[in-house]
């Protein structure tokens, strides 16, 4: 078991790529622990969704720049979301860019005896693997694949992934964690899966019923929130338990499965539906004929526990899938606005609910485990402050109605004192 | 698995395998239509229903000699003699696992990644146990998951021999199958089947047709290819004996005994021997071919 102790926390936290889906939903996890004191993303566009005390920086990915930032920072954890594994989300070009200059720029950044980063944490896709006819049924983390990458993304993903072994082996104090996901299903997740299983219909290629993989959006932040609290040297695979076929995804979203695809040349006939407007990658056509699965016991033994598995996460999407079309229009319409967030951050007329961003006043790690009578004994002997953050936090926990009592009792005790 | 750590371990991110992997298997979800690997119950239980069954209580009349050789619990690898264009015999072992055995058992059974490319056969066969034949496919399913996994080391040189060369054994590959065994620390358990090769006898292989469909082999059988597809499944009624050999115990040859090639080798050979030995003299009181 992996499990980072106290001095090996990490307390200051580096989010490259705040503005990709999964930086910006990982920041806000982070924000919720106290224990971390600092949380500093980086991208070169304002993030999409609210954060509260994660500071932004909009940067290249100049490894000069972001090296000032590391160290002025002093910043012992870097968690490197960025990498780009759909072929639709960019083109090649700029996916390459952002995926193997980019990890060069961020490795570089933290490498060197004198840096104060002890963790790297690195976002890498099931890709690495690749798909080929003879492949075992489960990858395990210490497959190494015998034939080169076939697609462009493929190959992005095998180039950073040797940068980041690379570099664990020229760092060997650190702690360096490569996590490989599998293909990742979510409400506001757009990805080459996403658009085939909202099609009407499920296709498949004739003849071809392949296996499938998949994870929950929120186990994605959840692990990288794992890794980043505990120590996990070394390539972890990251998918939902349970391996389904594609017939059966059809019949849980409740679709017919078509397997119209022609068996041969299905290149041709993706490369003809990305013309009629579907955008599906390249890298689609190999996992619809072969599949791919992987094994995801080593990240279970280091203590991460699924909260989905594949099948509950294709239900989800079925929810989803009957629900936005009801909702659309009202998703949340933040917009980063820089001055906004400086005056929210910086102005000493913004009344902060708990000062020095909670990491006093927030409740201390081992109140959850008390029971209320317990707790209330306790309650007397904090102060206002204190009494303040334990009271938002116990509304938004466990909002027992007694305990919430006791401590309404002590701030008008110290009111009125 | 302390050796798989050496063999396949990424030098860069070493791997901790100091906790064992098969407390961490997939629990059950009991609403799932097919499992992990791909097997769907139900049309396994279709198949067997009409096909199997027919074929092994009226075409075949199979008679199992010695079934609780294979282990009741635990994984288990079951090395067979190998014929027959489309071969009956995996199905036929199968069945009687399920028939006759006290505790009836699923069987795995590994087929070529050929299978896994081809359309049609990539879809059906892990519906109905077929696994491809990687190590590490074998490996979790003996030792994670103590499944039953059927092999045939001759592979497709088995079910390529013609009808002239019925019963006489191939070489058993480079003897993988023990190797395998050996890592799960199970034991293999030898089969000889009679029958299966005057049920599908091949008298020539058509080379030009194998060309044009892409497949394996294009065998020509009584029935095949002027019968059409169905051709192949024209099995002749052959008298089916299948007998399970005394178990062969991987466990107690010391610390990773697969380093030793020798040791692979002799173990093989002796297998291969011993179902040859069996398939002799099995034939030698078979009085008809389809009475038996």
């Amino acid at each position: 078991m992996a499990a980072g102790d106290a001095s090996s926390h990490s307390k200051r936290i580096l989010v490259t790529g705040l503005s990709t889906h999964w930086g910006g939903r990982l920041a806000q996890a982070l924000e919720q622990d106290p224990s971390v004191e600092a949380i500093i993303g980086i991208d070169r566009t304002p993030p999409k969704v609210e954060l509260v005390r994660t500071e932004f920086v909009q940067v290249s990915d100049a490894h000069s720049l972001i090296r000032r930032i590391v160290d002025a920072a002093e910043i012992d954890t870097i968690v490197d979301t960025r990498l780009v594994v759909d072929s639709i989300v960019t083109t090649p070009r700029r996916a390459h860019e952002n995926n193997v200059i980019g990890t060069m720029n961020i490795l570089a950044a933290c490498s060197g005896r004198d840096s104060p980063v002890r963790k790297v944490v690195v976002k890498s896709s099931a890709h690495y693997y690749g798909i080929e006819q003879d492949d075992p049924a489960f990858f395990t983390e210490d497959f190494r694949r015998k034939r080169p990458a076939r697609t462009p993304i493929e190959r992005d993903v095998v180039e950073a992934e040797e940068l980041v072994r690379d570099f664990a082996l020229h760092h060997p104090d650190r702690t360096v964690t490569v996590l490989r996901f599998c293909n990742g299903i979510g409400r506001a997740l757009r990805t080459s899966h996403s658009r085939l299983l909202a099609l009407p219909v499920v296709l498949g290629i004739l003849g071809f019923d392949p296996r499938y993989q998949f994870i929950h959006e929120d186990d994605i932040v959840g692990v990288l929130e794992h890794a980043t609290r505990h120590d996990l040297p070394g390539a972890y695979n990251a998918a939902g338990d349970g391996v389904l076929v594609l017939s059966e995804v059809a019949s849980l979203l409740g679709k017919p499965f078509a397997p119209v695809l022609p068996p041969w040349g299905t290149g041709v006939a993706l490369t003809a539906l990305r013309r009629a407007g579907l955008r599906v990658g390249p890298e689609v056509a190999r996992q619809l004929r072969f599949g791919r699965a992987v094994d995801n016991r080593r990240l279970k033994a280091a203590g991460y526990r699924y909260r989905y598995t594949s099948r509950e996460t294709i239900l989800k999407l079925r929810e989803h899938q009957r629900v936005d079309p009801l909702l659309r229009g009202t998703g949340s319409a933040y917009r980063y606005e820089r001055e906004v967030e400086e005056f929210l951050r910086r102005s000493p007329n913004v009344r902060r609910p708990a000062p020095a961003a909670g990491a006093i006043t927030a409740p201390p790690e081992g109140f959850d485990s008390l029971d209320a009578r317990d707790l209330i004994k306790l309650i007397p002997s904090l102060e206002p402050a204190a009494l303040e953050a334990l009271r938002e936090h116990e509304e938004t926990h466990r909002a027992r109605r007694t305990v919430l009592a006791a401590i309404d009792a002590n701030l008008v005790r110290h009111q009125t004192a | 698995m302390a050796e798989q750590r050496t063999s396949l371990a990424d030098p860069g991110l070493p791997a901790t395998r100091d906790v064992d992997l098969r407390d961490y298997l997939p629990g059950l979800e009991p609403e799932r239509q097919v499992n992990d690997w791909g097997r769907s119950e139900r049309i396994e239980g279709l198949l067997d229903r009409t096909a199997t069954e027919f074929l092994y209580r009226y075409w075949f009349r199979v008679e199992v000699e010695d079934i609780d050789h294979v282990p009741a619990q635990g994984g288990a690898l079951l090395v067979s003699n190998h014929a027959g264009a489309m071969p009956p015999d995996a199905t036929m072992i199968a069945k009687a696992i399920k028939e006759e055995h006290p505790r009836p058992r699923p069987l795995y059974l590994t087929v070529e990644h050929f299978f896994k490319g081809y359309p049609g056969f990539s879809m059906l066969l892990p519906k109905v146990g077929g696994v491809a034949a990687h190590p590490a496919n074998v490996h979790r399913l003996l030792y994670d998951e103590g499944e039953l996994v059927l092999v045939f080391p001759e592979g497709r040189k088995g079910t390529e021999k013609l009808y002239k060369d019925r019963y006489r054994l191939r070489r058993f590959g480079r003897g993988g199958f023990v190797e395998a065994a050996m890592r799960a620390r199970a034991p293999i358990v030898p089969i000889a089947v009679v029958g299966a090769e005057e049920a599908a006898p091949i008298f020539a292989h058509l080379t030009a047709l194998q060309k044009l469909t892409g497949l394996l082999y294009v065998p020509l059988t009584p029935t095949f290819p002027h019968g059409g597809l169905l051709g192949m499944l024209g099995y002749l009624p052959a008298k089916f004996r299948i007998r399970f050999l005394e178990p062969v115990r991987t466990d107690q040859l010391g610390d990773a005994p697969w380093e030793d090639k020798g040791l692979v080798q002799t173990i093989a050979h002796e297998i291969r021997t011993r179902i040859q030995e069996n398939l002799v003299d099995m034939l030698a009181q078979r009085r008809s071919v389809w009475f038996g």
